[in-house]
């Protein structure tokens, strides 16, 4: 090693004692992303407002605040005979498994079409990874309450239509995170067996399945937690739980039934983000 | 070549935690059960004789979709009425939300300084984090079904529900990101007689304000998805004519709506991760 050369002279000398002053960047440059970024943001935002016939006079109007008024006047006096508290259990317990019956088909359904949506070594031709993902993409981007509303032409009113639509969207979410996290996996171990001329199969079974299950575990559990949610408010169209039960009541304007419907999904919801937030707390430390 | 008696003895090829397995296997399906029943899950419904024909006929229609030029031209109105619910829903929810953040935030407490935050300064802070949370924690659909009754049909009731729900939920986050920077600037800035305002400006806003922006920006990516499915109740939009073409069994229409409506996600998607990028 040759010892560091000093710095060149011309250097030294074209720094000079004071920094040579520099005009600041223009405000508003042709070229500055920022201006044009905000200013599509405000010419987006009015042409929204101005487009929509928003009818602020009749929502701010005496008559509408005094329905309003009115509306939530009734909800607080919420039904509490004991057989309508019965049905409100069931329809809860309908929710709730609704979101595990659909998450739990999502996850077995999601795996399947993980593995060919997935490139799993770099010499891995993976011919069906474009169009599983194609698939996994259109899954994913219909929302559950479009499913819902879909399926109930073909499984009717009830909770099914809710379960399967769950099942669909959910299968987009999780296909695509799986596929991610099985390419993300280290490649060690499955190298490892394909040299020694284990099928592809099996690579996947011992090796890079076994690393990626706890991260496919609380994909699945992070997921089954939006879809109780989900499946809450899923039944407005029809497809069972306690949306069903809300649209139901809201429909036929019981506002005593319609305020303990909703105060039971309050509750749900609300129940759901405490034993997720405490759960999560209790694994991070 | 060694003969066949030199070799090991194979290993035991049983799963030596199989109990636990099969344990755990029968386990789940006992559980599994009634949530089943719970569901009415019957699959084979669908394969029924008359349901299947219903199906049939409906997935049957959806080729070709239809592409009238009319109807395309009352979809793409309706695309555009479903991105302005949107985009006027999220700026009400950041009208809602900016307030409520600079109101919530601790790093902006002047009483904090010296060491605990003053008692009604802490109420006030509690109370507001409460109303976001109440305000979060009602999903946007029940909001709508509530404004639909009170302002009928129509957009202003998406507007007004996805308002609510995000600037709840924009409300929250931004407080925790806004805390979860370094908070000695604005400290500083405080202690030294800066204004509330002045301390969020110039030390707290500049640290976080690509973090800021790019959650934003996928908040109104959410948003873009649920205000389709608010037409479902009623509150204009791609989800009401889709709504009402599937209960008139118009599977054509469906067709092009659906693709439209996932050509729109993708779109959404691939503008917002664009800007996020170029923010990061």
């Amino acid at each position: 090693m040759s010892p560091a050369p000093s710095p060149p002279r011309a250097g030294r000398l074209a720094r000079a004692a004071n920094e040579p002053y520099r005009v600041p960047p223009p405000m508003f440059d042709a070229r500055c992303r920022a201006c044009w970024f905000m200013a599509g943001l405000v010419a987006l935002t009015v042409a929204s407002f101005w487009s929509l016939d928003l009818q602020w006079g009749k929502f701010l109007s005496a008559d509408a605040m005094g329905r309003m008024g009115r509306f939530l006047g009734e909800l607080t006096s919420p039904t509490t005979s004991p057989a309508f508290l019965g049905k409100l259990a069931v329809a809860t317990l309908e929710t709730l498994a609704m979101s595990g019956v659909g998450t739990l088909i999502a996850a077995v359904l999601g795996l399947a079409l993980a593995v060919p949506a997935s490139r799993s070594h770099a010499d891995d031709p993976a011919r069906w990874r474009v169009p599983t993902r194609f698939v996994l993409n259109v899954l994913r981007s219909i929302p559950e309450l479009v499913w819902a509303a879909l399926l109930l032409i073909s499984a009717g009113l009830g909770p099914l239509a809710g379960t399967l639509a769950l099942a669909l969207h959910t299968t987009g979410v999780l296909g695509r995170l799986f596929a991610e996290a099985i390419e993300n996996a280290p490649p060690g171990p499955a190298f490892a067996l394909r040299a020694h001329g284990v099928p592809a199969g099996r690579v996947f079974l011992y090796a890079t399945l076994v690393q990626v299950l706890p991260q496919l575990m609380s994909y699945t559990l992070y997921r089954w937690e939006n879809n109780i949610r989900a499946a809450a408010v899923l039944g407005v169209v029809g497809a069972g739980g306690l949306g069903q039960m809300l649209a139901f009541h809201m429909g036929l304007f019981q506002m005593g039934e319609t305020s303990s419907v909703l105060i039971a999904m309050m509750m749900l919801v609300a129940m759901v983000d405490l034993l997720s937030y405490f759960s999560r707390r209790l694994l991070s430390r | 070549m060694a003969a066949a008696g030199t070799l090991p003895p194979r290993p035991d090829r049983r799963d030596p935690a199989w109990v636990g397995r099969v344990a755990w296997t029968l386990f789940g399906l006992v559980l599994l059960a009634p949530a089943l029943v719970a569901t009415e899950f019957r699959p084979w419904v669908l394969l029924e004789p008359d349901n299947l024909k219903v199906t049939r006929r409906f997935v049957a229609d959806f080729f070709p979709p239809k592409l009238e030029l009319s109807f395309l031209a009352m979809v793409a109105r309706e695309t555009w009425r479903t991105v302005a619910i949107a985009t006027a829903g999220m700026a009400l929810a950041l009208v809602i939300a900016v307030p409520l953040t600079l109101l919530s935030t601790s790093a902006l407490s002047v009483s904090a300084l010296p060491g605990r935050m003053g008692a009604l300064p802490f109420a006030i802070r509690l109370a507001i984090r409460w109303l976001l949370i109440v305000l979060r924690s009602i999903p946007e659909l029940i909001w709508a079904l509530v404004f639909v009754r009170v302002v009928g049909l129509g957009p202003t009731a998406g507007v007004l529900a996805i308002a609510l729900t995000y600037g709840g939920m924009l409300g929250k986050v931004y407080a925790e990101i806004l805390e979860s920077g370094e908070t000695l600037v604005t400290g500083s800035l405080l202690r030294n007689g800066a204004g509330r305002l002045q301390a969020f400006f110039y030390g707290l806003l500049p640290q976080s304000s690509a973090e800021l922006t790019s959650y934003t920006v996928y908040r109104w990516e959410c948003a873009i998805r649920s205000s389709a499915v608010l037409g479902f109740v009623g509150a204009g939009g791609l989800g009401q004519q889709m709504d009402t073409s599937m209960k008139m069994f118009a599977g054509s229409e469906v067709a092009t709506m659906l693709a439209v409506f996932v050509l729109l996600v993708w779109l959404a998607d691939l503008a917002s991760g664009w800007l996020r990028r170029a923010l990061a």
